[in-house]
């Protein structure tokens, strides 16, 4: 039976933010997910933008959430070192109509504190985008809406949070909590059970049923999915900024945008669902993709896509970021409501959440050893020639060049499946190091990668997959077909 | 940093790179370098093990490696070097090669003249935009063939196959005898995309459909493919969607296309051709970048290894002279023009620099046709004619000119219907 | 008494060609435009025959496969018997092409070959 001090569920964004924060102070942290790998929902699949919060709903947590994280995140990424470019984001009016909702979206950022939103002329906006389509009369300069790589983000939480002594327990799917005089005293997992003294639910898409187990689901969560493409990094047609359309209630719009790789993406729809798991692209969504964008920027190439993809926002409903502590169940932290600016706002939910535990009387004692710095593999990709040379000699197999198409050796490969948060999937060694992200999509590096991973892990090539159980790769062997054939 | 030095740096060793080598050693050339990322020679040869390959280069239908070892044999006899399990990361523009080396770390190899023949890839579900879940069971033909034919991975047991092109129907048999059941071979045209003894030794001898006119509209399953939706499609090859019936299956194969692999041409600005997406080349295989010569996949996908093995001998060889300082000066140029119902020419240029070889020039229709007229004109005159029974766009077809017979200017090649 | 009809391959017209007949017998032809196309529709009607390709275990090398051929075409109904044959063997490395690998396979007259060479 696992013993912890505070048990996270959720291994997204927000669920791993908070567990490294909570490794500041001498406490035994332990975070579940139902999944093979961190990475959550919706934070393995959404634009990558860390906002500004300027078009959040003013006076409410999200947006002191969210305007207290941009902030913090340059200095985040240099601790993690992750990826994270400052981008900056404008917001074309094209039509009368748009152009005079531009005033009140000043406002509406000056509301939410976010002075730095500049008044620009159509004609400048061109300047700084000339594929913007020529219609455009005014619009808005937002220059802390930046990008970064979410996926890196998540793990380097992870990373640094165990470095500094949290547990991560992965395929765990919680299905029970436990109560006793109205305090949890810990959950009911498919690996077994965990005595906790206290649980932060960041269950996200799941979030509802999570608080369903203690009788705290005065809410609902449905999926609003929203489907993206991703284009070559030689697409003709390209923009410098985050290119926003005039956001409304239901969702920020159909952007375009640099990826902190050198692709572009374009999207997402906006779309509510009741099927939690369907992940599905459909034609009519991409579709509604290319009519909306094509309003931006006329000449937005799709037939240079290399993939598209949806994500999952956990909409709540009634809606709004709510963090709860509740009377009746003692020790517990319901978060739910986190949607559209989740990834963002993981660095301040983190430390509020922390916050929040210590307030309902969580033992603090701080703990001099956590060290912020997480240490990412090195990239063959983004070394000198010098660099390469000096790694090749240390370490040959990064001599083995895997992923022709982003330039990814074995030795990253291998080194991924052997971190603390080990890749231990097709889908988790491209998260972590974009091998399978390129234009072949896999084409090239795809058999290999299988191989190195059954190599590395010491298992049958018939037991990889591609992310969860299930998801095999290989069906048997072609001939000596002495390994069980898989499910 | 270890470096080498080269008179010719080939870089891909499968039967572009190979043939380009040995003629380049034929011509002269001191040390000729393949450069090879795999751990062997051959290229994607090594796992083309069906026949079909030597008809017309040697006069015996071979399998992929049989071939391949033809031309490996006669490498090593003729004494081409190689660089095996060797990445080339870039090339400069004083015709240096740095590629990536286990053993030899950060390499640069110094050469005279480089030929490129780094083959092609795969069309992915990703570019031509398949709806649906994203499943582990979704591979490209050329994909599944690597792993079913050299690492003894069998991809899956109930497939469904889209594109009728060669390699489609090719893994369309070899799965079969593997002992998975193919359900059908989906083609959004109404015609065959590759040779109709394919359809005969592939499809039909294991009474596998072949569905004409339809195409994959969207793959269901959420770890694994569990089937896919299939729909006719209209006269603008739109699905109809009433006509939409879901085949079960564990595997979805993609064959739908061919890419020529241009990364490092790219990096390097050659001149490009858009519609083949492989650099302009003259009749010498010689880019727009006069030490780099192209030859192969690379330069536009061909469906015949023979024809490749002849195109490369080209490059080899005129990468040998320029190596040697013995390539004529260039006199002129005339431009390919792409006349009726041809979708491109290749070579895209051709020098005029006093040789009075024979030239053959490569093109591909737009559309299929029948009992056309194929002519060649020059600055308005017609230099050459022939009579073809059948065209389409699956198979390449030539035209052969001499270079004497050439003016500075254009030069047409018109397909149309006899009149 | 079968009907089949033939698709020849001689030549990239690809005649349709229609065979009647009784087994070996063959009572009448119809649709070829030449003697290669008439000879091929006999053949594949009489006796279709097919080269077979496929791979064998290998064992003691880094490459688990050798590809394999037919060195002459075998009759086509045993094809798949064939491949479960080949399915039961493994060679030790080294292999090199042309070595025969199950000489006379299921009495065809056949020989399964190398087609590529594997080192130890």
């Amino acid at each position: 039976m696992i013993k912890t001090d505070v048990l996270v569920i959720g291994a997204g964004a927000v669920g791993c933010a908070i567990a490294r924060e909570l490794t500041k102070y001498q406490l035994k942290v332990t975070v579940v997910d139902k999944n093979e790998d961190v990475g959550g929902e919706a934070s393995k699949s959404n634009s990558a933008i860390i906002h500004t919060g300027y078009d959040a709903p003013p006076g409410t947590l999200e947006s002191e959430l969210v305007v207290a994280a941009n902030p913090m995140f340059e200095l985040l990424a240099k601790q993690l070192e992750i990826p994270y470019a400052k981008v900056g984001a404008i917001l074309p009016a094209f039509t009368d109509e748009q152009f005079e909702q531009l005033p009140a979206l000043k406002e509406k950022a000056f509301k939410n504190r976010v002075y730095d939103v500049e008044y620009l002329t159509g004609e400048q906006l061109l300047k700084m985008e000339p594929n913007l389509s020529p219609y455009v009369k005014a619009g808005l300069y937002i220059p802390r809406e930046h990008i970064i790589d979410p996926f890196l983000l998540v793990v380097a939480y992870a990373e640094n949070a165990l470095q500094n002594g949290a547990e991560f327990l992965l395929n765990t799917k919680v299905t029970g909590i436990k109560m006793k005089g109205g305090r949890v005293t810990g959950a009911q997992t498919t690996a077994g059970d965990i005595e906790a003294a206290y649980i932060v639910n960041a269950a996200g898409l799941y979030c509802d049923e999570i608080a369903e187990m203690v009788g705290k689901n005065d809410y609902t969560v449905n999926p609003r999915k929203g489907q993206f493409y991703i284009l070559d990094k030689n697409t003709g047609c390209k923009v410098n900024h985050i290119v926003l359309p005039i956001p409304t209630k239901v969702t920020k719009g159909k952007l375009m945008c640099p990826t902190i790789h050198g692709n572009m993406l374009v999207g997402p729809t906006a779309e509510d669902l009741q099927d939690k798991q369907d992940y599905s692209t459909t034609a009519e969504g991409l579709a509604s993709v290319e009519a909306d964008v094509r309003r931006l920027i006329p000449g937005v190439n799709l037939r240079d896509t290399i993939t598209q993809y949806s994500g999952l926002r956990a909409n709540r409903n009634p809606e709004g970021l709510h963090v709860d502590t509740y009377d009746d169940v003692k020790n517990y932290v319901n978060l739910s409501g986190v949607r559209s600016t989740g990834l963002t706002a993981s660095i301040s939910l983190g430390k509020y959440v922390a916050q929040t535990l210590i307030g309902i009387g969580m033992p603090v004692s701080f703990n001099p050893a956590f060290n912020p710095i997480r240490r990412g593999i090195p990239r063959f990709n983004e070394m000198s020639r010098e660099e390469q040379d000096e790694m090749i000699r240390k370490n040959p197999l990064y001599g083995r060049v895997v992923c022709r198409c982003e330039t990814i050796t074995e030795g990253e490969i291998v080194e991924a499946i052997h971190r603390p948060i080990p890749a231990c999937s097709v889908d988790a060694v491209k998260r972590r190091l974009r091998a399978g992200m390129g234009r072949c999509q896999g084409g090239f590096c795809g058999p290999k990668v299988i191989e190195i991973l059954a190599r590395e892990l010491g298992i049958p090539t018939g037991q990889i997959t591609k992310n969860q159980p299930g998801s095999y790769m290989i069906s048997g062997k072609v001939r000596g077909g002495k390994e069980k054939a898989n499910v | 940093m270890f470096e080498m030095n080269c008179d010719v740096a080939v870089i891909g060793g499968g039967p572009a790179g190979l043939a380009a080598a040995a003629a380049a050693k034929k011509q002269g050339a001191g040390k000729v370098l393949i450069i090879e990322r795999d751990n062997a020679l051959g290229g994607i040869l090594q796992q083309c093990i069906h026949p079909g390959f030597g008809l017309t280069y040697f006069n015996e239908e071979l399998t992929g490696p049989e071939y391949a070892g033809r031309f490996t044999e006669q490498a090593e006899r003729l004494g081409v070097e190689t660089l095996l399990n060797s990445m080339v990361l870039e090339i400069l523009p004083d015709a240096t090669v740095i590629c990536s080396n286990a053993e030899y770390g950060i390499t640069y190899v110094k050469a005279k003249s480089i030929v490129l023949s780094m083959g092609c890839r795969e069309r992915t579900r990703g570019n031509i935009q398949i709806p649906g879940t994203r499943p582990a069971g979704v591979y490209t033909a050329g994909a599944a063939q690597r792993l079913i034919n050299r690492q003894n991975e069998m991809v899956g047991r109930q497939v469904v196959i889209l594109g009728s092109g060669d390699i489609g129907m090719i893994m369309a048999r070899r799965m079969t005898l593997e002992g998975a059941k193919v359900v059908a071979v989906v083609e959004i045209m109404d015609y065959l995309a590759g040779l109709t003894r394919n359809r005969v030794q592939c499809l039909d001898d294991f009474g596998i459909p072949l569905m004409l006119s339809h195409t994959v509209t969207r793959i269901v399953g959420n770890q694994r493919v569990e089937g896919v939706y299939v729909a006719k499609v209209d006269e603008n090859r739109k699905p109809i969607p009433e006509t939409e019936q879901l085949y079960v299956c564990d595997t979805l194969l993609l064959s739908v296309g061919l890419i020529p692999e241009n990364e490092l041409s790219r990096d390097i600005k050659v001149e490009m051709c858009g519609i083949t997406n492989g650099p302009v080349v003259n009749q010498n295989m010689q880019t727009s970048l006069p030490f780099l010569f192209a030859c192969g996949n690379v330069v536009h996908v061909n469906d015949l290894v023979d024809n490749v093995s002849k195109e490369s001998e080209i490059a080899g060889k005129e990468a040998a002279r320029y190596a040697m300082g013995t390539m004529p000066e260039s006199k002129g140029t005339v431009t390919c023009v792409l006349g009726n119902n041809v979708r491109y020419i290749c070579p895209q240029k051709i020098d005029i620099d006093g040789d009075d070889s024979e030239i053959s020039l490569y093109f591909r229709v737009n559309v299929p046709d029948e009992n056309v007229r194929i002519s060649l004109q020059s600055n308005g005159m017609e230099l050459a004619k022939k009579k073809a029974v059948k065209v389409n766009p699956g198979e390449i077809e030539y035209m052969k000119v001499r270079a004497s017979e050439l003016t500075q200017g254009n030069l047409v090649i018109n397909v149309s219907k006899e009149a | 008494m079968t009907e089949k009809v033939i698709t020849c391959i001689t030549c990239p017209i690809g005649c349709n060609i229609t065979v009647r007949g009784d087994g070996k017998e063959i009572s009448c032809m119809e649709g070829y435009q030449c003697k290669r196309g008439e000879e091929y529709a006999r053949n594949e009607f009489v006796h279709p025959v097919r080269i077979l390709t496929t791979t064998v275990r290998v064992e003691g090398a880094d490459c688990p496969l050798v590809p394999v051929r037919s060195d002459k075409p075998i009759p086509r109904e045993l094809l798949m018997q064939c491949m479960e044959k080949i399915k039961t063997v493994v060679v030790e490395a080294p292999v090199f092409r042309r070595d025969v690998i199950i000489p006379n396979v299921l009495g065809s007259d056949a020989n399964i070959i190398a087609t590529g060479s594997v080192k130890k």
